[in-house]
């Protein structure tokens, strides 16, 4: 189990965190990996904070308890940063990814001196100008796994392309610009210095 | 040749459901099993299986319609968590004493009150000594095996008792897992048809079902049930061998994980079993002899194999994921101890009630439990048999 990765996610209720922790595992999936995807369920509702987890293996997994000491972490939303601690348990050799345009010296200090790698993208950005709407997840799903190199670029949009198809089946006109979300945000990852 | 897939343990109970094809479905949706009958209803709506789906009012006539399917001479399914089951409870005991096959997904959860929608065990400690046949799960493919192999278990004549198929609410019925599928035709073949013996639409031989039973014959029929309990043992041991010469997965009336050459162990059920195996892997690299035997099959009791499986050991815990609330310890442990006293070996063991309302049992408390254990191999002495795991409590 030495290659376990481990990956929390921090979103609101609505912005498709859980969603997104789902297709990672299903992409993981996709390439021969053992995989567990789950949301952590409170008394959920729009906007409330919430936390999905991915476990991705190439062995068996057996451990089913929440993450608490994650390899990385994916904070779909950066208004979390103030009234969540994110970076609890993180390892130092992982890596935190936001959804921001807020300032490195900004993040630096909500972060409280984490000292591993931080990543930024605008997934809104991405999204209005693949999509015309706000929907963070597909960006910040190419985000993680361009971070963690759970699979090549190639691997992953090729997967995707593929789920975008079956999912999207009764409105293949959104599968374009959800590609394109993709490979964009591959493009726009940022580790901050 | 199995199927790699992955799906959530609500997916892969209903997809059991779907392959099994059963005549009969009536459900009522509850958190955290609501997922179950949903698909099912969408498989029924999409010609998938031609199942007669019956969307009662409430639980207690999910469990009536089922009977009633039953006793017609139908297979019938049902699913359901913590406060449906417990609206069941009349017909829950009305199932097994008519010695109907129902097979029942029970997607564990807290019974209320307080209202708490998470996993524990409360629901099915409510109805263990109800006649049920009770196998529990760690994980999606286990609730779908056991899915696969309860009609078998509850149709065989000398058994004819209803069955339930437990998984802990969501841990594993709401986790994407890979999963190892059978396809349709394989799952039809090895289930197979119902042909019941003795049923009410069988216009050659009319009976009775369900009338009333005095005096002098409801002790001979409460007799005739535990007979049937005693017997379900070796018809599950024999169709989990037909199973795992079908799919190459073993099952058993437990698993025993590193048990052979143990010194101390953990015996729980479900998932919880799965993260005991991690931190039974951790400590093993430092040395320490640590084991577990998770049980599959709680009801019946394999009181027997479990204290032949735990005679060596030097301390064992016990871990219940419901409070009884009677001052003395949980269900499980209640068993676990009886059955070494009764074949008159002595282990220390020791109480852990965890896990309550969806607490998270995480691998550091699971080697706290480890750590005690040590503690009491090393004295022999148990201070406090019955105590909590993962419990806040106020500094004193």
């Amino acid at each position: 189990m030495e290659d376990l990765i481990e990956i929390r996610w921090h979103g609101r209720g609505g912005q498709g965190a859980k969603t997104a922790s789902l297709l990672l595992a299903d992409a993981a999936f996709n390439t021969g990996k053992y995989i567990q995807g789950f949301p952590e369920y409170g008394p959920e509702r729009m906007g409330a904070p919430i936390t999905a987890y991915n476990r991705i293996s190439t062995s068996p997994i057996t451990i089913h308890s929440n993450i608490y000491y994650p390899d990385y972490v994916v904070v779909v939303d950066d208004t979390l940063l103030e009234s969540v601690d994110v970076t609890a348990g993180l390892k130092e050799t992982g890596a935190i990814v936001i959804n921001t345009t807020k300032s490195a010296d900004y993040l630096k200090k909500v972060l409280k001196g984490y000292s591993g790698s931080i990543y930024t993208i605008d997934a809104r950005k991405v999204s209005m100008e693949t999509l015309g709407k706000y929907f963070p997840n597909t960006p910040m799903l190419a985000a993680i796994v361009k971070v963690s190199k759970i699979m090549t670029d190639e691997e992953f949009i090729n997967d995707m392309k593929g789920s975008f198809k079956h999912k999207f089946a009764k409105k293949p006109e959104v599968i374009d610009g959800n590609m394109k979300a993709i490979e964009m945000a591959l493009k726009e990852v940022n580790k901050i210095q | 040749m199995s199927i790699r897939e992955r799906l959530s343990g609500n997916e892969a109970a209903a997809t059991a459901m779907k392959q099994i094809n059963p005549d009969v479905v009536a459900a009522f949706p509850i958190t955290p099993s609501t997922e179950i009958p949903q698909y099912f209803s969408t498989f029924v709506d999409n010609g998938q299986v031609d199942t007669e789906f019956v969307a009662v009012e409430s639980e207690h006539s999910a469990m009536s319609a089922c009977i009633g399917a039953e006793a017609a001479g139908a297979r019938a399914m049902t699913a359901t968590s913590a406060n449906g089951l417990s609206l069941m409870w009349e017909m829950i005991y009305i199932a097994s004493s008519l010695r109907l096959p129902i097979v029942l997904s029970l997607v564990n959860r807290a019974v209320s009150g307080p209202l708490n929608i998470h996993n524990d065990h409360s629901d099915a400690m409510g109805v263990r000594d109800s006649g049920w046949i009770m196998l529990f799960s760690e994980n999606n493919q286990e609730a779908y095996d056991n899915t696969l192999m309860a009609h078998r278990i509850a149709e065989n004549e000398n058994v004819l008792l209803p069955i339930m198929i437990c998984q802990d609410g969501f841990i594993t019925s709401h986790s994407i897992e890979n999963i190892e599928l059978e396809s349709d035709e394989e799952v039809k073949k090895f289930v197979g048809e119902y042909h019941p013996k003795h049923y009410l639409l069988n216009d050659k031989e009319p009976i009775a079902v369900g009338p009333l039973d005095v005096q002098s014959y409801l002790f001979e029929h409460k007799a005739q049930q535990a007979e049937a309990m005693k017997a379900a043992k070796d018809v599950i041991l024999q169709v989990s061998k037909d199973f795992e010469k079908w799919t190459g997965r073993h099952y058993g009336l437990f698993e025993e994980y590193k048990l052979d050459d143990a010194e101390i162990a953990i015996v729980c059920m479900n998932s919880t079993a799965g993260t005991t195996k991690a931190v039974i892997n951790k400590l093993r690299d430092k040395g320490i002899k640590a084991g577990l035997l998770k049980l599959r099959v709680f009801r019946p009791f394999p009181g027997e194999e479990v204290a032949q499986a735990l005679k060596h050991l030097k301390a064992v815990a016990i871990l219940d994921k419901a409070d009884s609330l009677n001052a003395i310890g949980g269900a499980l442990f209640e068993d676990v101890t009886s059955s070494l006293y009764v074949s008159k070996n002595f282990v220390p063991c020791v109480n852990y009630v965890y896990g309550i309302g969806g607490r998270d049992t995480t691998e550091n408390d699971l080697e706290k439990v480890y750590e005690d254990l040590q503690e009491i191999a090393k004295t022999g002495k148990v201070e406090n048999p019955y105590r909590y795991l993962g419990l806040r409590r106020e500094e004193k």
